[in-house]
Formats: C-alpha cells, sequence, structure tokens
C-alpha cells in the first residue's frame, strides 16, 4: 500500500515537473521570433555557429540559407526573406531602387594554395602582378625568371603550372578576381572580375572543397582557398607581397589588419572590396559578406529580432567567427554600422 | 423436393439479375480504371511538355540573344557585374554538348560489351549457386547514388589512373609530356596524339569521367540483357547446342538475333542516364570550359555546367543555363529517335 502510494506520488510529481516543463518551453516557443535569412556560402559556417549561441541565448530561431550571393539578393528584392547576404556589395542605384540598405558582418581572407613537388610548405612568395600572369597562362613554369626572382634561394622545379580555380559561381572567385583585377592591368582588362568569369587556362573544382581536392592531387598546381579550408586541409599557402610592398603570410591578424585599414569611412553603404588593402601587414586578399535589409521594413517585429542578432554577433560574437578562422569586425566599423542603423533604418 | 423445384426459376432470375448488376459494376469499374491509367500516362507527358516549355521559356532570351551561335560558339564568358548585357555575356553551348556525346560514348563503348559478357556468364555459363549472389551485387551496383561514384572517382580512381594508367598511354598511345616525344601508333596514325594529348597532371579528364560513367550504367544494361536472354526458348538454344554450336555461337546468332529489340532498348536506356548523369561527371571531369580535342583533357558536360552555375548565375547566364537544358531534352530525344530508327531498319531487315 505504502509503496503503491509513493510510486503514485512520485508519478504525479514527475507529471507535474513534465507539465511544467514543457509549459515552459512552450511559452518561449510561442514568444520566439524565426527570421530568415538567405545568400552567401562564404558567411554561412559562422552565422549557422552564430545563430545556435543566439537561439540558446534568447530562443528565437535563425534559419539561414546558403543558396548563392545572386540569389540571396534575389530573394531580398523580393521580400520573402528576411535578410539577404551577399560577396559582392549592391551598387548605390541598386540599394535605393529597392530601397535596402547593406552592412559588412564577417571578415575573412582567401588565400592561393599551391602543391610543388620538391618545395616545402610556406617557402613560396608571391606578387600580384605574377600571381595574376599565372592565372592569365602567361607563365607556365614554376622555374620562370619572374617567379625566380621572387623565391631566391628556393630550388623551383622546372614543372608546368596547373591552374585549379572554381568552377561554380563564388564569392571567393569574385574577391579573387577583384584583387587580380586591381594589381594587373592585363586581368583588368581581359578577363575583368566577378562571381564567375571565362578563364584563360586551368580546371574547375566545385566549392572549396573540389579546389582543395584538384590543387592537392595535381602536382605543380596553384589555386585559391578560404583561409580555412586551406589550414584544414593542411595545404601549402603561398605568401604574397601586399599594397605596402612587404611580404605578408596569412593569418587574422593580417585578415584584420586589411579590414581596418580599408577606407570605410568615405564609402557610402559600406560600399568597399577590401582586397589590396593599404595597411603595412594587411592581407591583400580579404573579403567581407555584406547583409542587406530593408530600410523601411515591411515586418517590423522580424527586423528588429534581426537587427538584435547583427548587434550581438557583431560585439559579443568573435569568439565564434575566431574559432571558424574568420575574424570579427574592428570596432571602429562596428560603431560606424551601429550609426548607420540608427541613421538610415526606420523602426 | 417440388419446392425446391418450383423456387428454381426465381433462383435463376435472381441469379441474371444479379450478374447484370455486376457485369454493369465491372464495366463501370474498367472504365475509371482505364481513366485512371489514361490520367498516369498524361501525367508524364504532361511533365514532360511541362518541363521542355519551362527550359525553353527560360532559355528564350539566351537564344533570341545569340542565335543559332548558341549550337557551335565554345566561348563561355558570364559577366557577373552586368548579368543582361548581351555585348559583355557571351555564351555558346559548343563545348557542354560535345562533352555529353563524348563522355556517353566512352561509357556505352566501355559498358556494352561488358554487360553482354556479364549477361551471358550469368544466363549461360554461371553455376545456378554463383547466379544469385552475382545478380544481386549487380543490382545493388544500380542503388549506389552517384555521388558516391563521383567520390570514388575523385579521391581513388583519378589519382590511380593519373599514376598508372596515364604513363601507359602516354608511352604507347599518346605523346610524352616532358620529352614530347610520341609514341609509335601516334607518330604514324594522324589524330591519335591529339586524341591522348596529356596537358595537365590530373587524372580527372573526360575519359576518367565516361569510365565511371560506364561502371555506373553498366548495372542497368546487364540487368535488361540478363532478363531478355533467359526469354530466349530453352528448345532453340538446345538445338543449336546440339548441332554443335559454342555456347559463343549461340549466344551471337541465336540468342541476340532473338532478343535484339530488348537489348538495344537496354543500351538506350543506360545511355539515357549516361547522357544526364550530373554528380559524379561534376566531381570528375575537371569542368574546363576549353574546346580540347583530347580525351585526356578536361571538359564539361550539360549536366555538370548546369549543377555548377546555376545557384550564382543571373540575367543571360541563367537564361544559357536553361538553354542547355533544353539542349538536353533535344539531344535525349534525338539519340531515342535514332535507336527507333535503328530498330525500324533491323526489323525490315529481317523482312518483319
Amino acid at each position: 500500500m505504502l509503496t503503491t502510494n509513493k510510486l503514485s506520488s512520485s508519478i504525479s510529481k514527475l507529471a507535474a515537473v513534465a507539465f511544467i516543463t514543457a509549459g515552459a518551453l512552450f511559452g518561449t516557443v510561442a514568444q520566439a521570433t524565426d527570421i530568415t535569412g538567405a545568400g552567401s556560402s562564404f558567411v554561412y559556417p559562422v552565422i549557422s555557429k552564430w545563430s545556435a549561441a543566439y537561439a540558446g541565448k534568447t530562443g528565437n530561431q535563425l534559419n539561414y540559407q546558403s543558396i548563392g550571393s545572386g540569389a540571396g539578393i534575389a530573394q531580398i528584392k523580393e521580400g520573402t526573406i528576411d535578410f539577404g547576404a551577399s560577396d559582392a556589395p549592391m551598387s548605390g542605384d541598386d540599394l535605393q531602387k529597392y530601397g535596402l540598405g547593406q552592412f559588412p558582418s564577417v571578415v575573412g581572407g582567401i588565400v592561393p594554395v599551391v602543391n610543388i613537388p620538391g618545395v616545402a610548405a610556406g617557402q613560396i612568395k608571391l606578387d600580384g602582378e605574377t600571381l595574376a600572369d599565372i592565372f592569365l597562362g602567361k607563365i607556365t613554369n614554376w622555374n620562370d625568371p619572374k617567379i625566380a626572382a621572387l623565391n631566391a634561394g628556393v630550388a623551383l622545379p622546372a614543372k608546368k603550372i596547373t591552374v585549379v580555380h572554381r568552377s561554380d559561381g563564388s564569392g571567393t572567385s569574385f574577391n579573387f578576381t577583384n584583387y587580380l583585377s586591381k594589381v594587373s592591368t592585363d586581368w583588368a582588362s581581359k578577363v575583368k572580375f566577378g562571381t564567375a568569369v571565362e578563364w584563360p587556362t586551368g580546371v574547375g573544382g566545385k566549392g572549396n572543397e573540389g579546389v582543395s581536392q584538384y590543387v592537392r592531387q595535381i602536382p605543380g598546381s596553384i589555386g585559391y582557398v578560404e583561409y580555412a579550408y586551406a589550414v584544414k586541409n593542411k595545404i601549402s599557402w603561398v605568401d604574397l607581397k601586399n599594397a605596402a610592398g612587404n611580404f605578408v603570410a596569412p593569418s587574422a591578424a593580417a585578415f584584420a589588419a586589411a579590414a581596418s585599414t580599408a577606407d570605410w569611412t568615405s564609402a557610402k553603404d559600406f560600399n568597399v572590396i577590401m582586397t589590396n588593402a593599404p595597411g603595412a601587414q594587411a592581407w591583400p586578399i580579404t573579403a567581407t559578406t555584406w547583409v542587406i535589409m530593408y530600410k523601411k521594413s515591411k515586418n517590423p517585429e522580424h527586423t528588429k529580432v534581426a537587427f538584435d542578432f547583427f548587434k550581438w554577433a557583431l560585439e559579443s560574437g568573435q569568439q565564434e567567427a575566431a574559432a571558424l578562422d574568420y575574424v570579427p569586425l574592428p570596432d571602429t566599423l562596428v560603431k560606424q554600422i551601429e550609426a548607420y542603423w540608427t541613421s538610415d533604418f526606420k523602426n | 423436393m417440388p419446392a425446391v423445384e418450383g423456387a428454381a426459376p426465381s433462383v435463376d432470375g435472381e441469379r441474371i439479375q444479379v450478374e447484370e448488376a455486376r457485369a454493369r459494376r465491372d464495366s463501370a469499374h474498367d472504365r475509371r480504371f482505364g481513366w485512371l491509367l489514361k490520367l498516369c500516362a498524361l501525367l508524364v507527358l504532361a511533365a514532360l511538355l511541362g518541363a521542355t516549355l519551362v527550359t525553353l521559356t527560360g532559355g528564350w532570351s539566351a537564344f533570341s540573344t545569340y542565335g543559332w551561335h548558341f549550337l557551335v560558339d565554345a566561348t563561355w564568358h558570364p559577366d557577373s557585374q552586368h548579368p543582361d548585357d548581351p555585348s559583355t555575356n557571351v555564351f555558346g553551348a559548343l563545348v557542354p554538348i560535345v562533352g555529353t556525346l563524348v563522355t556517353s560514348l566512352i561509357a556505352l563503348v566501355l559498358a556494352v560489351p561488358f554487360s553482354f559478357g556479364i549477361a551471358l556468364f550469368l544466363s549461360e555459363v554461371a553455376p545456378r549457386w554463383l547466379r544469385t549472389p552475382v545478380t544481386s551485387a549487380i543490382e545493388l551496383l544500380a542503388g549506389i547514388p552517384s555521388i558516391i561514384f563521383g567520390m570514388w572517382g575523385l579521391l581513388i580512381f583519378a589519382p590511380f589512373f593519373q599514376a598508372h594508367a596515364k604513363p601507359w598511354i602516354d608511352s604507347h598511345l599518346g605523346v610524352d609530356p616532358d620529352t614530347n616525344q610520341p609514341s609509335w601508333i601516334a607518330a604514324h596514325i594522324p589524330l591519335v596524339g591529339k586524341l591522348l594529348e596529356d596537358t595537365r597532371p590530373f587524372g580527372g579528364s573526360v575519359l576518367t569521367a565516361g569510365i565511371v560513367l560506364a561502371i555506373m550504367i553498366l548495372p542497368f544494361i546487364s540487368s535488361v540483357m540478363r532478363e531478355v536472354f533467359q526469354t530466349v526458348p530453352t528448345r532453340l538454344k538446345e538445338s543449336a547446342y546440339a548441332l554443335g554450336s559454342s555456347t559463343w555461337e549461340v549466344a551471337w546468332d541465336i540468342m541476340l538475333p532473338y532478343t535484339r529489340a530488348a537489348v538495344i532498348g537496354g543500351i538506350f536506356l543506360g545511355l539515357g542516364r549516361a547522357l544526364g548523369e550530373t554528380m559524379a561527371v561534376t566531381l570528375i571531369i575537371g569542368n574546363s570550359m576549353d574546346l580540347s580535342p583530347s580525351l585526356l583533357d578536361q571538359g564539361a558536360t550539360i549536366s555538370s555546367t548546369i549543377a555548377n552555375q546555376f545557384s550564382e548565375a543571373a540575367g543571360l547566364q541563367k537564361s544559357s543555363l536553361m538553354a542547355l537544358a533544353f539542349l538536353l531534352f533535344v539531344v535525349t530525344f534525338i539519340v531515342l529517335l535514332i535507336a527507333r530508327l535503328m530498330l525500324r531498319r533491323l526489323a525490315a531487315k529481317e523482312g518483319n
């Protein structure tokens, strides 16, 4: 009798606890707002990490679909999502036409990666013009005098160069070709820049994974990937000569140096492509992804959460970003973005 | 007993009534069932028509901008900054069309003889205990997702091909890439040197993509062949054996003519799959949009180009990709048409 009583009382206690927990859970879910973003695959890893941490803190779920920058812009123009994310900034005219505003979210680096038999990792140095000539197909051998002049003391093999580029349209290609256009007049006139271009030479790998896999397989190859992929896959990268004339190795500090020396203040709507930044220690192929939102929101409740999310991410999401080899925006830029929010966005 | 006799006519009448009702019900059922079947068939037609129309309208701006040049131009020059400007965006479908046809042709040339061998082995030669495991193994092969074939091709087969097959091809059939020394065959037979020119030290190529495709379509062709070989009447085969024919003669002169239509149908089923295969090819073919005569060079197919570029494309580039999709329909249709004509000519030759 006693045991049955005890049992039934403990069951009812358990039920009560379960009920309360369920109530608490459903309570938060009912209050939470789910927002949707879409676009660039470049920021996908960091946004998903941020959104998990943010959901844990506030209960607001963020659903981000990495469908590509172009598709992200198309979706925000149609107003089907709360924010879009693009690796290429939208032009001032376009922003005005659709009543949109944009701001940078996080900084990352793109690194040329190489696989040269007989040359140890981290030994090769290149400048922008030589890199462009390689990707133009003008320099075809690793022992070319132009490469040798930059790499005194390195025994360069007489090996054919195989260029590996992205076969899919991507923000990585956008920033890489943008850099080459800035440092090579030949590249600027023949190939130009964009998420997809007509590559003068080479083979195409799909995604960062595809390019890193191809570079690892092809002796004598050179490609370009996001820094995180080069680190993860242990592919050797190239030191680049930056606009200040110094050779720098890719690192979080070098990306941050580029982000803080880029000319953000004089640009309207943060329309600055950070490549070839002037800082002494700046990594020349540094990139950001722009978040694009309506200046006059069609869904104020969602927009409020979106702003709260990005405010939290820019101010306290550094750790998550750094863990994925992205670099948080410099403080001065964050302040400038927050000022832009209050001045340009009506909520 | 009389009671029963008296009741008989009314029971008969009832039975007739019941049977009539049943017949009416059955014919109504049959009609409804017929409509249902018609609907199923029409649904396929509607889906096909819809897909054709969507790709055609989507690709219309590419077709109207570039005209017939779209079919013969080997340039693929996107300008993602100004996606709608026809002066900076130039697209032509020649490289993907050629890539699609060449990879599929390589796949067929390799897969058909192997499939024939497998089917013959399973229906004629193999001991009974071996048939079931080999048959299920082939069916399992058909069930492997194409991305797995792609990963295997990229991570295992391409490096293997680069390390072991290419040096042999270079020294026996092609041209040595380091010394430019042509092999005997390349020096004496025109075009072979160009066809097997080794431009890059990379295993992924049009040829490797074709080989992987061959493995992918092998189970389809061989299982169709095996099944139709089993429909060949035993008396035909045994008569031939009794007259002293070898297994090869029975296969070539009795079984193949008897099952010709179905065998060609199976081959074209495989070809259809090869023409449209996307993921595996995208990973292995090397995605180069340059036209090259060499099978060892990298290339692109219609479906790999679409898979690569669709997500970030806009304006004319997107329209060109839609136009490519439409062309894939056209290419597949033409191939099926050729198959039909071939079957008809064969039938006419046999006098049926």
